[in-house]
């Protein structure tokens, strides 16, 4: 059995873990309320968006001078798959759930004898990526800097991706982020955003004659690059949103299973202090007796 | 009598409500939206949106830079990358 002061010592340890988790857990609970609210907020635009964008792409025939974005690079070849993480940890399975959904996408591909490339939005996802898929990592985007993701910073990558794309670096990408539900529920998502996938069965209702000022050309060119950027702006504003439930979750449970094992430990404690004291009265009284 | 008039950005939805009509600065000149209006995608330049809450009310103007603006069935939607609220 563990000494008194060795008992002592543990039960210090823990209790000042659960001070960092529960510390932790309260911080994410402050921090969740306002990115959901900023999530929230911008879902709005994007489905919109998204609507416009597949009325539009299913009207425009596609030819040599359509947009990349929009018709690809006519191969099949190269894919990028652009991962956003978190850049702290404490917060759970987040990050490995993206992961693992990035690794059976790129297993996937690499079966079908694709080449496959990374590009990394935030520093969790690095290592793992790394070591599973050395020198695959094209390219990535330092998001230590920014506390609340802003529209700006999508446009940052945005404009990043759409220059490899000229380059020829790509030929299909690929987000990853993780879409959230509540503190509780974070689902990983898997998302094609370039080309833009064409949603089939749009075009039947979407036949009525519009019309276009300027014209399609030029309203998709304007539309395209914004449409990717709100794509990753509703990734990052997701992201964020389900980082701080998962960290405050993750910490929650964090903080009660430390609470258990305080317990523990203080029953083994005045367990072990009893059996002390009870030798010790057993002694004095021995002694007596031998008199 | 209503047309269904959203302004979106991407931090928020700004309005999603009835109106009489809005007039819209599209980069081609501004137009007019009433109900009914035949389906229209237009860019838009910087400049004012004009919301006339009912027929001959003074309208409420919203400066909106750069962006979308949609007509179908539904209504209008104006997809404004940034907007400045008049104070």
């Amino acid at each position: 059995m563990a000494s008194l002061k060795e008992l002592k010592g543990r039960i210090a340890s823990v209790k000042s873990t659960q001070k960092i988790t529960k510390a932790k857990q309260m911080v994410a609970a402050a921090k969740l309320r306002k990115a959901q609210a900023a999530a929230e907020a911008a879902r709005p635009y994007a489905e919109r968006l998204e609507k416009v964008m597949g009325s539009l792409a299913s009207k425009v025939s596609i030819s040599d001078s359509t947009p990349k974005l929009l018709a690809g690079t006519g191969k099949n070849e190269k894919h990028l798959l652009v991962v956003a993480t978190s850049d702290r940890g404490l917060c759970g399975a987040f990050n490995s759930n993206i992961v693992k959904d990035v690794r059976i996408k790129a297993e996937k591909l690499i079966a079908e004898g694709k080449q496959v490339e990374f590009f990394m939005i935030g520093r969790k996802g690095r290592p793992v990526i790394n070591r599973v898929y050395p020198g695959k990592i094209a390219g990535e985007f330092d998001t230590t800097e920014i506390k609340n993701p802003h529209y700006d910073d999508a446009k940052a990558i945005a404009d990043e991706l759409v220059e490899r794309l000229e380059k020829g670096e790509f030929d299909v990408a690929w987000l990853f982020y993780s879409k959230f539900k509540s503190a509780l529920l974070q689902e990983p998502q898997t998302q094609q955003i370039i080309p833009v996938p064409i949603e089939e069965g749009t075009d039947a209702k979407s036949t009525a004659a519009v019309d276009y000022e300027p014209d399609e050309e030029e309203i998709l060119s304007e539309l395209l690059p914004r449409n990717l950027t709100i794509q990753l702006f509703r990734a990052l504003l997701e992201n964020t949103a389900s980082e701080q439930g998962a960290s405050m979750t993750a910490m929650d449970n964090a903080t009660r299973n430390a609470g258990e094992l305080i317990d523990n430990l203080t029953i083994e404690y005045n367990r072990t202090r009893q059996a002390v004291i009870t030798t010790e009265l057993v002694e004095i009284i021995s002694g007596a007796e031998a008199l | 009598m209503a047309l269904h008039f959203e302004l979106v950005t991407p931090e928020k939805l700004l309005r999603s409500e009835e109106v009489h009509m809005v007039v819209v600065p599209g980069t081609e000149g501004d137009f007019g939206v009433l109900e009914r209006h035949a389906p229209v995608m237009s860019t838009i330049r910087d400049g004012e949106v004009k919301i006339f809450a009912s027929a001959g009310a003074t309208p409420e103007t919203v400066r909106v830079e750069g962006g979308f603006a949609e007509v179908n069935a539904e209504g209008l939607t104006i997809l404004a990358e940034k907007v400045v609220e008049e104070n």
